[in-house]
């Protein structure tokens, strides 16, 4: 490996490497504010610069690359010169007036000048004023603040994969903007709120709110979809004030999607704090005795097999556990974690678990797309997906129509044939999935829900196994499931079986159910009847409003618990606020339900109930690791075939879950988003 | 130098007329099939002689089409350099050097007779709606200086009352000849007296 000397130490470094990055190497830290490692590029903003031996002048060390026997030096007189004058000239047109502004505290700039800065200003001129763009809902802006490091241009172009940030006019005059003054159109626009190095881009619903050293943050995990994004949870007294990333390279990087970091307003709103039940067709506030004395007299008066019980897709791994063993305890064989029927298979933690990894993404040469939209369902995926085609450039097709994921691909067909031709060998694509190393088949919910899901399903990993892509290095096989607590519920066998198609969902269309207990499942499409509902959950949102007894429980900041995502990888989210008004955790509930009925404890104390939970898990019990590959026996069956169109279900982004929609700001970014479909019809 | 200003009335609708496409096609030869965005600068060029010696938003738009590259870095580029009009700009648009050597030479004279004559901002209309002026940098013609541009002609070797003549020409649409206003042949001397090697005006 070469080496460089770095203020005269010898250290070795990696071909290709930038002197900043070297120096990073070396411990020694560089100011910045252009250079962000997962950007490409800019050197524009000259904070970087260090002094080589036999250069004249400063170099811009995050542009230089590193070579060979190269001296540098980051601790002379020199370099201190050059950043402050760097800084001096930084700070010529940048308004002086931290205490209001929202970036204050965490401000690179800030940081920066005073590590590295000059302790006064020489400039007596007048500075320049820059008119505030507007930028959606989200994104707060104070131009005048803007030091044109690009970062935000850089990240829409490059990440998100939509150009619609620029950089317009030149020298004195530059200013950032989007075309025309719109909001931009990616599931994935907050994060250049983070990347900011000042205050030009800050978060608009967070404005004015708190001073970041006035939070509690705590590390947690994300619930909005199933990629278990890494998140910090700031709080301030009960409120959650905003949710920002954490970095893991295995899952999110250092992005997070919008929905993860403004959903969080939706936990101030709607919320379930006290104990409901409907008397005369009112909901009535009550207490938790009289709730209970009322659900257990229920459940002693109805026989179990006209009970069901159904969890939704924000519960936690725990939850869901204690849900199952409270309804085993009351005898109940009726009960059900999906929203719409969809064929699953859960013989295996193969058969459910996203394989390939989404770090995992970036070796594939060939990616199909059966069924799903990965930039609505999993957005984050999505961007590994782009970074990937970037990279590799590598051939994308899809089958079914899921409209701009932010990356070209080749629609394939419509139609479950296109499917079966492939699977026969005899389609356009299939010497091309031959010649992959690494295929990815991304196979989606959408796609389940078929009448031909099973064959689809089954087709797929026979086809995959037979040609060797499912093997000991690499399994090609993905599901691209959508919910946070499914792959959990998959492990706890939370389903009717066999393989659960129709009869949940048969029975309780037919209205064969009297007792329905939901679990912060609000996503059923369900008309009432005649059924007493029981609804435990956080929020008021479609399924509290039938409910005939309202339990108050935690949301997901609010108490502990594990979530397996995608991947099958386990994650623990940690409580960050207490819960409010008279909630309860959701396997205490049931505990005091069971007690009411049968005098007995479903768990004692919160440990069993972990112990318990996790020795439920397939496969894979250790914390953040992926579930070693088991392919050494395989099941394989079969399905029928029927011909159907394979439509990819749209879903709602902004509004896909009860936090959301109790949220304001996503309630906004839907009307923004609906508007500027529209606009674009016309114009 | 200022932030140029996009028009408030802007056209709906913009395309190459049929000349201007074979051209565009022409150019767009020069480059490699996948580097076709190389092409913006000739062609915003292009559709600036075509409009009126201005571009409005809906060329850029037409030609980020054309090229299949994003309308922001169209934009970007058209705000980016200085020969590119974003408001309509008068049949004659002047402009005035006022770079050193022809500050040197009296160039501050000549803005002061184009607010007097065509109007007293840069870049707005005279009244007939005929002429625009603006100051630009350097533009090369130092040894004629003072000097100014209008369109795509030289009038050079200026002084106050030659000026007000051209103006004046302008804004009644008669144009005078461009060149030197002082009978120099380009930047040849002016007296032909001194030999070099053997050459008359060398």
């Amino acid at each position: 490996m070469p080496k460089i000397f770095i203020n005269n130490n010898e250290i070795e470094f990696k071909e290709g490497m930038t002197v900043l990055q070297a120096c990073e190497l070396a411990g020694v830290e560089i100011p910045r504010f252009c250079y962000h490692e997962r950007l490409s590029i800019a050197g524009n903003c000259r904070m970087c610069l260090v002094e080589m031996e036999k250069s004249a002048k400063p170099i811009a060390s995050c542009a230089m690359p590193a070579a060979e026997g190269m001296k540098i030096k980051t601790n002379t007189k020199m370099v201190e010169k050059a950043r402050k004058g760097v800084m001096e000239f930084l700070l010529v047109n940048h308004p002086l007036d931290c205490p209001v502004c929202d970036q204050g505290g965490e401000c690179d700039l800030q940081d920066q000048s005073l590590y590295y800065g000059f302790d006064g200003s020489r400039f007596k001129e007048n500075k320049r004023l820059v008119k505030d763009k507007y930028m959606g809902p989200l994104i707060k802006t104070q131009m005048t603040r803007c030091i044109h490091c690009t970062r935000c241009i850089r990240f829409a172009t490059e990440v998100a994969g939509v150009s619609e940030l620029g950089a317009i006019g030149r020298g004195e005059d530059m200013e950032i903007t989007t075309y025309l003054e719109k909001s931009m159109t990616s599931e994935l626009s907050g994060n250049v709120i983070d990347l900011c190095p000042v205050g030009a881009l800050t978060s608009k619903p967070y404005a004015f709110e708190a001073r970041p050293w006035e939070l509690k943050k705590t590390e947690s995990i994300d619930v909005m979809d199933a990629v278990g994004t890494n998140i910090r949870v700031d709080s301030y007294g009960w409120e959650v004030k905003r949710i920002l990333p954490r970095l893991n390279n295995q899952i999110n990087e250092e992005w997070i999607s919008d929905k993860t970091r403004y959903a969080c307003d939706g936990l101030l709103k709607q919320r379930l704090d006290k104990v409901y039940i409907r008397k005369n067709n009112q909901l009535v506030e009550s207490n938790w005795d009289d709730a209970i004395n009322l659900i257990s007299s229920k459940i002693k008066s109805t026989s179990s097999e006209k009970i069901a019980g159904h969890v939704g897709g924000l519960s936690s791994f725990e939850t869901i556990n204690s849900f199952k063993k409270f309804l085993e305890e009351i005898n109940v064989k009726n009960y059900e974690f999906r929203e719409k029927d969809f064929y699953v298979n859960p013989d295996q933690k193969m058969n459910y678990i996203f394989n390939s990894s989404i770090q995992g993404i970036e070796k594939a040469d060939f990616i199909l797309l059966v069924g799903t939209n990965p930039r609505h369902e999993a957005t984050i995926l999505n961007a590994r997906i782009r970074k990937t085609y970037l990279k590799n450039k590598l051939p994308i097709f899809s089958i079914g129509d899921p409209g701009d994921l932010t990356y070209p691909y080749k629609i394939v067909g419509n139609k479950t044939e296109d499917i079966q031709k492939i699977l026969d060998g005899k389609s356009e694509i299939n010497d091309l999935l031959k010649k992959s190393k690494n295929p990815l088949i991304i196979i989606g919910e959408s796609a389940l829900e078929l009448k031909s899901g099973k064959y689809i399903f089954e087709g797929f990993k026979e086809f995959l196994y037979k040609n060797k892509f499912i093997n000991e290095d690499w399994n090609s096989f993905n599901i691209l499931t959508q919910n946070a607590a499914t792959v959990g519920a998959l492990d706890l066998n939370f389903f009717n079986k066999p393989n659960g198609r129709g009869s949940f969902f048969d029975k309780m269309n037919n209205h064969n159910f009297d007792l329905l207990y939901l679990v912060g499942s609000d996503e059923l499409n369900f008309q009432k009847n005649n059924e007493f509902i029981i609804y435990q959950g956080s929020h008021g949102d479609r399924m509290a409003q039938i409910a005939d007894v309202i339990l108050p429980s935690p949301a997901y900041t609010e108490q502990n618990g594990f979530f397996i995502n995608l991947e099958g990888r386990l994650q623990k989210a940690f409580k960050a606020t207490n819960p409010i008004g008279n909630a309860k955790e959701d396997w205490k509930i049931f505990n005091l339900i069971v007690d009411k009925i049968k005098n007995k404890n479903l768990f004692t104390n919160y440990k069993t109930l972990i112990e318990d939970s996790l020795s439920k898990i397939k496969e894979n019990k250790n914390i953040d690791t992926l579930p070693e590959p088991q392919i050494k026996k395989i099941n394989l069956s079969s399905g029928n075939f029927y011909s159907e169109q394979v439509l990819i279900r749209p879903i709602d982004y902004y509004f896909s879950n009860p936090i959301a929609r109790a949220s304001k700001t996503m309630s906004d970014c839907r009307i923004e988003k609906i508007h500027n479909s529209e606009n674009r019809k016309t114009g | 130098m200022s932030l140029k200003k996009i028009h408030d009335n802007q056209p709906d609708k913009f395309e190459f007329t049929k000349a201007n496409l074979e051209l565009a096609d022409k150019i767009l030869k020069k480059y490699p099939s996948d580097q076709k965005k190389s092409a913006v600068m000739p062609l915003l060029y292009l559709a600036q002689n075509q409009n009126e010696n201005w571009i409005p938003l809906a060329a850029m738009k037409y030609i980020g089409k054309l090229l299949s590259m994003p309308y922001i870095n169209v934009y970007e580029i058209a705000t980016f350099y200085s020969m590119y009009n974003l408001a309509p700009v008068g049949k004659y648009f002047i402009q005035v050097c006022t770079t050193s050597p022809c500050a040197l030479r009296g160039s501050n004279k000549l803005v002061d007779i184009c607010k007097e004559k065509i109007s007293n901002n840069q870049n707005e209309l005279s009244q007939n709606k005929l002429c625009s002026w603006t100051e630009v940098e350097c533009l090369g013609a130092c040894i004629n200086a003072p000097m100014m541009q209008v369109n795509e002609d030289y009038y050079e070797d200026l002084d106050e009352t030659n000026t007000k003549k051209i103006l004046n020409s302008f804004l009644e649409d008669k144009p005078l000849k461009p060149g030197s206003y002082r009978n120099r042949k380009n930047s040849a001397p002016e007296k032909n007296q001194i030999l070099t090697n053997g050459h008359k005006n060398a």
